[in-house]
């Protein structure tokens, strides 16, 4: 009976909804019962952005997630607000290049990437949000390309398919650092 | 030889109407005119609060009562359903001009191809005679018994001159029905702003200068002759705004 | 089968409005519901209907107001302020017995509040929607999927008895994607003799109205609207029970809050607490013979809400005051978490010992 409840936390407009929306399709494309929700308000650009994302084998119950298993902390504050709020045990995963700080806690698994260097360094300013979902799939269930696209394919409209080979690419990027 | 019948757009409930109140020949030349354009079986019209919220027994049509000031966004709610019915509203100027001002505006706003029918008698009537958003400067009513301060109420609200600076609204004619020739004047226009619809022209409203005696506190015939006095010149009579001939030539 | 596709609540809301077919959707922009609004600007001009983004909740009320004379499928949705606004048209609607579809995906109150997820217009859904003696029936989706199943069964309720059909959904209802599947057979809608549709010179006219100035008269159309409502509260009640069957705690919690209170009661019972909840679907008719049969066996009722206890009041009704009782809320967006619930729940199995 595994839950895993995921909170993507960083600023608006790093494509935190976006990156928690893709962890949740790929949990429904593996038959997985889902649940994502966003912080909502008025901060569309450059405020704080979060969302909360649950993938479990049993259905979910509250969709909010309070203690995370996985945190994804894009910016310094979201890594001040909710560090100590990861389970004991659970994984945190750092924007290297956006956070010079490192995470206090011992009882938590940490892993740091540069994701929005790499991204501007490859020529995806846009994409630091993938990099590290490519991080997390590697570092917490074993990366394989080919359910990583079916689950793109979902999230991306078939309209800006021209999208797909990019994101992947970035993914790519994220798994192999 | 028949001189005189009902028009059967009319039902035969008797009108509640008081003595001298022009409501009744306002309902006789929009029946005239269903009548004439053929119309009855699929004109749905909007009933108002206020004097004539009980239009909805007299027409022979189906007949929606609105609530108050609310009538032009039901009539873009039966239009928008149904856009080959004819939608008309009657409405008073408390209901369209003050609690209703917005759902005016808009509905005109967005060239609802509607037909409002505006009763400006510069009061209310049905609660007992209290200012109305067009009473007179000076006038005195239940609620402005030292006369209406402009100072401390504001002034009437001019509405076909307001509505002439909405570009969706089509045609804009202000008629009163005190004197034979002001009742065929004022039935062209009401017929022009059906017929406008039926051509599918857009936004008509006519503004009725009307009496009510009672509230007024005058008999009916001085309230025919106030109507002339004191009504026309602040509300000049006339066509406000008619896009519907360029719409012929195009 | 539908393949299941990952939705927003407000989307599958939408978008199962036009499986039901409603085809005149009328707005007024306000968080956490917008998305509503968005959705069927974007549809309904390529299914050949009509959304219109109106002056004001007043005015869009009122123009459902006239789709529904007309007799067709009609919807607005708007959040607590709105709705607000929109009460004296849910008296109207209810007045002339006329159909229709509201959505209110609730924030936080009074006043202007936040925007945050709120339960707090309880009392104004189940009670006090607008002025007059009238009742509208409140359904309350707790997934995304109900989000749509609701909306479905919120068009054929309001047909069927002629009444305003209400979702009480809130902010994170309205906000969360969950894996929803679209797949419905319809009924077809009944006919409707009494629509302003034209005569057609072939009948009498047709009057949508609810103004009787007979006394009488008007009581008379009230009484008969009651009996309608009083055969609804017979036939038309849903809820789920959960763990109910040997529970000594019954949580009563509704939408976003039965969702938590699930997680707590999981966790009770693993503490071997005998604890199960009441689910009501429909907060009116409010499920009150499963509460009533409940207090046969529970000592305490827990009502879980994102209320200062507004349903707790019918809770109490429900079981005439017998048993012990115990709010647990949060309110002006704050949501209870699964730990405040289940300490109220330790606190009620205390309580008993």
């Amino acid at each position: 009976m595994a839950t895993t409840q995921y909170l993507f936390a960083g600023f608006g407009g790093q494509g935190i909804l976006f990156s928690g929306k893709f962890i949740a399709y790929k949990g429904l494309t593996e038959d997985k019962q889902v649940s994502w929700l966003p912080s909502y308000g008025p901060e569309m650009r450059g405020g704080t952005a979060s969302c909360s994302v649950i993938v479990s084998d049993t259905p979910v119950g509250s969709p909010i997630v309070s203690k995370p298993d996985v945190l994804v902390a894009m910016n310094l504050p979201s890594l001040d607000k909710y560090e100590d709020s990861v389970k004991a045990g659970g994984v945190i995963f750092v924007d290297s290049s956006l956070i010079e700080r490192k995470v206090n806690r011992t009882d938590v698994t940490v892993y740091y990437i540069p994701a929005t260097k790499l991204a501007s360094d490859n020529q995806m300013p846009t994409l630091a949000n993938m990099i590290i979902v490519g991080k997390i799939l590697k570092e917490l269930g074993g990366y394989n390309e080919e359910t990583v696209m079916s689950a793109l394919k979902k999230v991306i409209s078939a309209k800006r398919a021209d999208m797909l080979e990019i994101n992947l690419k970035a993914m790519n990027i994220g798994a192999e650092n | 030889m028949v001189v005189f019948e009902k028009p059967h757009a009319l039902t035969d409930v008797p009108l509640h109407y008081c003595p001298g109140c022009t409501h009744g020949i306002v309902h006789r030349l929009v029946a005239e005119v269903i009548d004439e354009l053929g119309i009855e079986g699929k004109t749905i019209g909007i009933a108002p609060v206020g004097c004539s919220v009980m239009a909805y027994n007299y027409f022979n049509c189906d007949m929606i009562e609105a609530a108050h000031g609310r009538a032009p966004a039901v009539a873009t709610g039966v239009k928008r359903a149904n856009p080959e019915n004819i939608v008309f509203t009657y409405q008073g100027d408390g209901d369209l001009a003050s609690i209703g001002m917005a759902e005016t505006v808009h509905s005109a706003a967005r060239n609802e191809n509607i037909t409002i029918i505006f009763i400006n008698n510069a009061i209310y009537g049905m609660t007992g005679g209290q200012m109305a958003p067009t009473s007179l400067p000076g006038q005195i009513t239940q609620t402005s018994p030292y006369g209406r301060d402009t100072d401390h109420c504001g002034f009437p609200i001019k509405v076909c001159e307001m509505l002439s600076q909405v570009d969706g609204a089509q045609y804009l004619e202000r008629v009163a029905v005190n004197n034979v020739k002001n009742v065929k004047n004022a039935k062209k226009a009401i017929k022009k702003a059906f017929q406008n619809q039926v051509e599918g022209k857009g936004f008509s409203l006519i503004e009725v200068i009307s009496t009510c005696p009672t509230n007024w506190g005058l008999t009916p015939q001085k309230a025919l002759q106030w109507v002339d006095e004191k009504m026309i010149p602040y509300y000049p009579l006339g066509v406000y705004k008619d896009n519907t001939a360029e719409k012929e030539a195009e | 089968m539908a393949d299941k596709v990952l939705m927003k609540g407000n989307e599958a809301i939408a978008e199962a409005a036009i499986i039901a077919g409603c085809r005149h959707y009328f707005g007024y922009p306000i968080t956490p519901q917008t998305e509503i609004a968005a959705y069927m600007a974007k549809r309904m001009p390529k299914i050949g209907g009509c959304f219109l983004q109106a002056e004001s909740e007043i005015a869009a009320i009122n123009m459902v107001y006239g789709v529904a004379s007309t007799g067709l499928r009609v919807m607005t949705s708007s959040s607590s302020p709105g709705i607000s606004l929109k009460g004296e048209g849910l008296s109207y609607l209810a007045g002339a017995d006329l159909p229709s579809l509201v959505v209110n995906v609730q924030r936080g109150g009074p006043g202007l509040g936040g925007i945050q997820p709120s339960q707090s217009d309880y009392f104004q859904a189940t009670k006090a929607g607008g002025h007059g003696d009238f009742r509208m029936l409140v359904l309350a989706p707790a997934s995304v999927q109900e989000m749509a199943d609701l909306t479905i069964k919120g068009f054929e309720l309001a047909d069927k008895y002629r009444m305003t059909s209400m979702i009480l959904a809130d902010g994170t209802m309205g906000q969360m994607m969950e894996p929803v599947a679209l797949d419905y057979d319809v009924k077809p809608m009944p006919e409707k003799p009494w629509a302003t549709t034209g005569t057609k010179m072939e009948r009498e006219h047709n009057i949508v109205n609810s103004l009787f100035l007979q006394p009488d008269a008007l009581e008379k159309s009230n009484l008969e609207r009651y009996e309608r409502y009083k055969y609804i509260e017979e036939n038309e009640v849903m809820y789920e029970e959960y763990m109910m069957d040997d529970a000594e705690i019954c949580v009563a919690a509704f939408g976003i809050a039965s969702r938590v209170a699930k997680n707590a009661i999981v966790e009770a019972r693993k503490q071997g607490i005998k604890v199960g909840m009441i689910r009501p679907i429909t907060l009116w008719p409010f499920p009150t013979k499963v509460f009533e049969k409940a207090a046969e066996k529970a000592h305490t009722f827990i009502s879980v809400e994102l209320s200062m206890g507004q349903m707790l009041e019918d809770v109490k009704l429900a079981t005439k005051c017998k048993g012990e009782y115990i709010l647990c809320s949060r309110v002006g967006g704050m949501i209870p978490s699964p730990e405040e619930v289940l300490a109220a729940i330790e606190k009620a199995n205390g309580g008993a010992k």
